[in-house]
């Protein structure tokens, strides 16, 4: 069964945002690497990027295939994983520790469009 | 239409395979994890449901000179239990399908087409069998094929299966009587390691399929897995590397092609092919980082569009991004740089042979 955290912030797409501040950190859920199965890229923005909400901001891929991330929120990039360069596996091992991008908020009130730990896990079932 | 499925789909869910379609089948793509089977067939053994695949028995007086009228490569004075690897070709040098030609008699060719071009492949050969005193029958209905690969599967054939092998030479084949039946092993794959591919009835590939999996010494491997095995040891997949638009003289497989051959279709253009030169050709690339590329991914040379990937992957044996690509003539020189666009960004790398991993065969 697929781990859900209590306290972050979920997208329909798998991806979720830990608030700390005016910064998101934002990663794909234990759901979506379980699905993916084993990482072997992350395709990833760089520091001062813009992300938007909703929109593609990069990729993880297993062997077979890349899967679009999408971002949560909107805002700037202001650090990625380095870790993940090296070792995208880091995600399969714990996706909430292993987040990907840290993102500058622009529009914090975005967050009120996600899912709680309660209805993400509804959709997981 | 909806897929087809196997004989053995049955095993398949009840392995908790993830199955996805696959030339007009619903197919396993991997059991666990595609770099364990990968690794399994590598190092030990496994065991693929290939049932997918076609088959089409020629026979007849004419046989020989039918098959050698479609067929790339030559099979005149072919021993029988000799097999062949080549092409059926379009005239203008396209290819319609990459097939094994197993020589059974004189007057008997076995022919296995890929799946995805069963109706395709056997349309077009009744239709160049008008004129031919030959029957051609296709028996895809009636096959199921397993093949067992990795440096083990001669041991594993043998002890688990009861079917003498060891004596084969790589690709020949023998028909055994087996359980009221008559069925067919030959040395051959498409994974670069030793191996077999076994053709029975359905109920006889069940049965041999469950012997091999309660062995637990053979592990069940997807088409995932298959798919990085035969990549990485540059053999082509129709549909990637090959297709109705792009010739063998362009894939690299000229010698599959043979030219000396009184006639075949596809001859004149294969010919003028190796005379004037290819306009394209497919070559190896290996990325300098880890970026992977994948079908249909651009490839550039100082902002201009040279060539497709065509197959792509981060290699599970050398861990490196690399993949075959079909590019300009001017740009496939070995050592040439190249970029390949992923996920919006140049990423840099060479061009090298398409071969990323030395094969095993048994010879």
């Amino acid at each position: 069964m697929a781990k859900v955290i209590e306290g972050l912030f979920y997208a329909e797409s798998h991806e979720y945002v830990r608030v700390e501040g005016e910064y998101g950190y934002i990663g794909i859920t234990d759901y979506a690497q379980s699905q993916l199965g084993n990482v072997v890229y992350v395709d990833m923005p760089e520091v001062d990027d813009e992300v938007t909400a909703g929109e593609e901001f990069g990729a993880v891929e297993s062997v077979k295939a890349a899967s679009d991330l999408f971002s949560p929120v909107s805002g700037t990039v202001v650090e990625i994983n380095e870790a993940l360069e090296e070792q995208p596996e880091l995600i399969n091992a714990d996706a909430f520790e292993n987040w990907i991008i840290k993102v500058k908020l622009s529009d914090p009130s975005e967050l009120d469009n996600l899912l709680d730990a309660k209805a993400y896990e509804a959709i997981c079932e | 239409m909806e897929d087809k499925k196997t004989c053995l789909y049955d095993r398949h869910i009840s392995l908790n395979a993830k199955m996805v379609p696959f030339g007009g089948f619903v197919m396993p793509l991997q059991y666990s994890d595609i770099a364990d089977e990968h690794i399994a067939v590598r190092t030990t053994c496994g065991v693929f449901d290939v049932s997918h695949m076609g088959e089409v028995l020629v026979t007849g007086p004419e046989a020989e000179r039918f098959v050698q009228h479609i067929f790339t490569n030559d099979i005149a004075e072919a021993p029988v239990g000799k097999i062949y690897y080549g092409m059926m070709l379009h005239e203008k040098g396209g290819t319609v399908d990459d097939l094994l030609v197993y020589k059974e008699a004189d007057d008997r060719f076995f022919l296995v087409i890929n799946a995805a071009n069963i109706d395709k492949d056997y349309a077009w050969i009744v239709e160049q069998s008008k004129g031919f005193n030959v029957i051609t029958e296709n028996q895809s209905e009636y096959y199921g094929q397993l093949a067992v690969q990795g440096p083990q599967s001669e041991r594993v054939v043998e002890e688990v299966l009861g079917l003498p092998c060891a004596e084969l030479v790589f690709y020949t084949f023998k028909k055994l009587e087996v359980a009221g039946e008559t069925v067919i092993i030959s040395r051959t794959g498409y994974t670069g390691e030793d191996g077999f591919e076994i053709y029975g009835s359905h109920k006889f590939i069940v049965a041999q399929w469950d012997k091999l999996i309660e062995s637990g010494r053979v592990k069940p491997c997807g088409l995932g897995c298959r798919d990085t095995l035969r990549f990485e040891v540059g053999l082509p997949l129709y549909g990637d590397e090959l297709s109705d638009e792009i010739s063998p003289i362009e894939a690299g497989l000229g010698i599959f092609v043979k030219l000396d051959k009184a006639e075949f279709i596809g001859k004149e253009a294969c010919a003028k092919q190796k005379a004037e030169g290819v306009t394209r050709k497919l070559v190896g690339i290996e990325l300098e980082g880890r970026a992977i590329p994948r079908h249909g991914y651009e490839v550039v040379v100082a902002d201009e569009v040279v060539g497709t990937v065509t197959t792509g992957y981060n290699s599970i044996s050398t861990g490196k991004s690399v993949c075959m690509a079909l590019v300009k003539i001017e740009y496939a020189k070995l050592g040439t740089p190249v970029q390949i666009r992923i996920h919006r960004k140049l990423q840099p790398g060479v061009v090298v042979k398409k071969k990323f991993y030395e094969k095993s065969y048994k010879k």
